[in-house]
């Protein structure tokens, strides 16, 4: 059924769909509609669930651990300093295989303190073997959600997803989407069943001590079974599509590449207003199109090289920097075309911390300038009066 | 594409408002993307809310700059910030217009003001300047039906139907209030 | 058989924790899922591809073995099992007092059905002997060294039992090693009662407080016997019983066997203060 929803509403009616059986978190802003919205549904009734509330983001990581490790389906959400809080825990749900789903409401690290958006919080867990999908709507929001159970709990896989939101901009948003029946979820999604899990009847031991002789495959195992999952979305998607008759998902999507001179590359609600500003630029006669990421970890180095290869001039967009070097999508993209045919002009961008907006003008701005030279880094819309003010002696 | 910027303190509905908005316009078959920009989230602070709308999927997830419908919740807003910035000249003002106050004169634009809070004590009872000037949006703008309003009102308040009712008589007279004072 | 399987156990010789940990869980009985802190039980019971755990048991991190229990419990709870399977968090006193005291004293606040066993051997003996809540006051660790300027630990343990009890669960209680029957006993009525629960084992560590591992067992009745270690029970928050001592042995016996206090034994100011810290234990919980 199509409604007009908050996006936090619309990952609660993604989640109570899936039947979670222990859901845990804590609160941070902006991830908070959705947890109330699920805590609602289990007050009501309409969600049959153990809701645990906890006294921090890591005893929320922790709990779901522990409902995963005994073979329930699990979820959290949180959101900057939370899964920072959390990070240990997601370095180990990872590597103890559990197939976790969270929602990550985007949002910037402190500090200074921010409450509001970029992707600094997730890319921070990049490495942990997690995957992460970022939506660009609030039916994305919704429809990843639903897919991220099937592929973390695909027996070939058995890893976590993060699926990433914009804080606010998606989370406190509103938007149609259409909210699936729980026919065609059950369908699509069948029950957690596994026997890797804590059972008395069957006795396990999780959390192994590894020494250096049997640590280094655990790694190696993750990273193939990460491979493995650049095979498995594609297939998902095409499933849900199947299902539910809409297109979801994937690696990548390419907007309007085929004959593109210039392409930005993006993640998340900024490639909506890429796509406007594409459309507006090529009915001014510019060549201009859009790649953007929808699955960053494991991240489509194949799809990403084959939608890029043959366009001259490519910048790429973020809503993160790794202090000290580049932009991460800019170094990996760079990584990809290195030793390859087809070299783009590469450059990076850095964008929207802490909740700057990006409007239609400066991604305008950013196209022109990937018309006149290619540069590593450059912070778009950085204000040169409010430099060097926040440290006073 | 026609783009909605509110003014408000927080606490004031600029954000259930841009939402019964985008639902009344979703009713009528239109999409929409209707959101806030807050500040540090405390009662009282200045706040946008925005919702942008069009006969096809709204894509652009940036805030509004060039609104063709401003909405002012809170007038004495208009005294420290610049609510008419980007107004473009074909648009509309729609403010609440407070006892022995007068309408802020722009040079092009049209700009709608009723005593929406007084509308809101006689029917709600309470000064939520909010309902009423939904009533008028719909009226000095065209862009939405009052029963779609009214149905989007009903709809947000399902679960408060002591309250539905009133509201929804706010939001008339919201919407009849234009005809009496349009300039 | 025992559920623990110390032929895949590389404990230390006269480990007490090792000692504690197969008590609790051959009373706990094969139905029983175990979640375990980093520390030393951990690492000497788990090692890849090996377990000396017959029962289901899971080690995640070091400070969140009662939230992970709580995951457990709840998924137990769904699943409509808790009643025929219990929860065991477990962990040493740095995981428990220390670094593990915010999860679990919202396990507690939950109210969750499970069993938390603190193996109190005083220190972070699994990274190499340093200071914990729980290390006794002018104790050396290798964080809290005797010397020129310093008699060992300048603070007393950290008051755990009072702390929990605070929490009104429906039981508290310590035991040691030293007092076998009483801290089986304890076990079994502990996974008797609904709710959370709270055990503090006293468990020596040879490697840490530096006796001969044949002493174990000596050292463990000597605590409670000088009043150092009183074995105590709470419910709903009241102390309910303590193991009364009559004759409370002086606290040189106790601390001349360990090497931990050897650089007491000659000063008289502090050794005194030791002995006030058992007087005190002695009056407060009745013993």
């Amino acid at each position: 059924m199509k409604r007009f929803l908050e996006g936090s509403r619309g990952v609660a009616e993604a989640i109570r769909l899936c039947k979670p059986g222990v859901i845990s978190a804590y609160p941070i802003t902006p991830q908070t509609h959705i947890v109330e919205d699920l805590a609602q549904f289990v007050a009501d009734g309409e969600l049959k669930t153990e809701f645990v509330n906890v006294e921090s983001e890591h005893s929320a990581a922790s709990v779901v651990l522990g409902a995963l490790a005994t073979g329930v389906r699990a979820f959290t959400a949180t959101s900057s300093q939370g899964l920072l809080l959390m990070g240990e825990v997601i370095y180990n749900i990872a590597g103890m295989r559990l197939p976790l789903v969270l929602t990550c409401a985007n949002r910037a690290v402190s500090a200074p303190i921010s409450i509001w958006n970029d992707h600094q919080d997730s890319l921070a867990m990049r490495d942990t073997g997690w995957i992460q999908l970022y939506a660009e709507n609030n039916q994305e929001a919704l429809d990843f959600h639903i897919q991220a159970y099937k592929l973390a709990e695909n027996k070939e896989i058995m890893l976590p997803v993060m699926v990433c939101m914009d804080g606010y901009i998606l989370t406190h948003g509103y938007e149609p989407v259409d909210i699936p029946e729980q026919k065609k979820v059950d369908q699509f999604l069948p029950p957690y069943n596994t026997s890797y899990k804590l059972d008395p009847s069957h006795p396990i031991t999780m959390g192994h001590l590894a020494e250096p002789s049997c640590y280094m495959e655990t790694r190696v195992d993750i990273q193939n079974a990460l491979n493995r999952a650049l095979e498995m979305i594609p297939q998902i998607a095409k499933e849900f599509g199947t299902v539910f008759e809409r297109n979801s998902g994937g690696l990548v999507e390419s907007y309007r590449l085929e004959d593109a001179q210039y392409v930005l590359v993006a993640k998340g609600s900024l490639a909506g207003t890429i796509k406007e500003v594409v459309d507006n630029l090529r009915k001014k006669g510019k060549k201009v199109g859009m790649l953007r990421i929808i699955t960053y970890r494991p991240l489509p180095v194949e799809a990403i090289y084959q939608a890029l290869k043959n366009i001259p001039n490519v910048g790429i967009v973020e809503k993160a920097i790794s202090l000290g070097a580049f932009g991460p999508l800019f170094t990996e993209i760079k990584a990809i075309f290195q030793n390859k045919k087809g070299n783009p002009k590469i450059s990076g961008f850095v964008a929207g911390l802490g909740g700057r907006d990006i409007t239609r003008e400066t991604v305008e701005r950013i196209f022109s300038k990937i018309e006149k030279r290619q540069m590593d880094l450059e912070f778009i819309d950085v204000k040169q009066e409010r430099l060097n003010e926040f440290v006073r002696f | 594409m026609k783009e909605l910027k509110i003014y408000a303190r927080a606490g004031q509905g600029a954000i259930t408002s841009a939402a019964i908005l985008g639902q009344a316009l979703f009713l009528e078959g239109k999409y929409a993307y209707a959101f806030p920009n807050f500040g540090a989230a405390r009662m009282g602070a200045p706040m946008n809310a925005f919702l942008r709308f069009d006969n096809k999927p709204v894509r652009a997830h940036c805030q509004v700059y060039s609104p063709d419908y401003v909405v002012i919740i809170e007038p004495a807003l208009t005294k420290v910030l610049d609510c008419f910035k980007g107004l473009k000249e074909e648009g509309i003002v729609v403010i609440n217009i407070r006892k022995g106050e007068e309408l802020p004169c722009l040079d092009k634009q049209r700009v709608v003001g009723i005593s929406a809070e007084e509308i809101a004590l006689e029917t709600i009872g309470k000064p939520f300047a909010n309902t009423p000037l939904l009533g008028a949006f719909a009226k000095a703008t065209g862009q939405i039906k009052l029963e779609s309003m009214l149905k989007a009102i009903e709809m947000h308040f399902s679960d408060k139907k002591e309250i539905l009712e009133k509201n929804l008589e706010a939001a008339r007279k919201g919407y009849e209030a234009v005809n009496e004072t349009a300039i | 058989m025992s559920l623990f399987d110390s032929k895949f156990s590389t404990a230390c010789p006269g480990c007490g924790q090792e000692i504690a940990a197969k008590i609790v869980v051959d009373i706990a009985g094969k139905n029983t899922i175990i979640s375990n802190a980093t520390g030393c039980l951990e690492v000497f019971s788990s090692k890849y591809p090996d377990s000396a755990w017959k029962v289901p048991w899971v080690h995640s991190l070091f400070e969140n073995s009662a939230a992970v229990a709580s995951g457990v419990e709840a998924a137990l709870k769904h699943l409509g099992k808790l009643k025929d399977i219990k929860v065991i968090a477990q962990a040493g006193d740095g995981g428990t007092a220390d670094i593990g005291l915010q999860a679990l004293s919202g396990m507690f606040e939950r109210g969750q059905e499970i069993l938390f066993c603190c193996y109190d051997n005083e220190a972070y003996e699994n990274t190499g002997v340093q200071r914990s809540g729980l290390t006794p006051l002018n104790t050396n660790t290798t964080t809290t060294p005797p010397g020129k300027e310093s008699v060992g630990n300048t603070r007393p343990k950290k008051p755990m039992l009072e702390i929990c009890a605070a929490h009104k669960i429906p039981y508290v209680a310590s035991a040691s090693i030293g007092f076998i029957k009483d801290l089986k006993d304890k076990v079994k009525k502990a996974l008797s009662i609904r709710g959370p629960k709270y055990l503090q084992i006293f468990v020596p560590c040879p490697l840490g407080w530096r006796h001969g591992p044949e002493l174990t067992m000596k050292i463990a009745k000597l605590a409670v016997e000088t009043g150092l270690y009183p074995l105590v029970e709470f419910e709903n928050g009241k102390l309910t019983s303590a193991m009364k001592i009559p004759q409370p042995k002086p606290v040189e016996e106790y601390l001349k066997l360990q090497g931990r206090f050897k650089h007491l034994l000659k000063n008289k100011q502090e050794l005194q203060r030791i002995e006030e810290t058992a007087k005190a234990n002695i009056e407060s919980f009745g013993l």
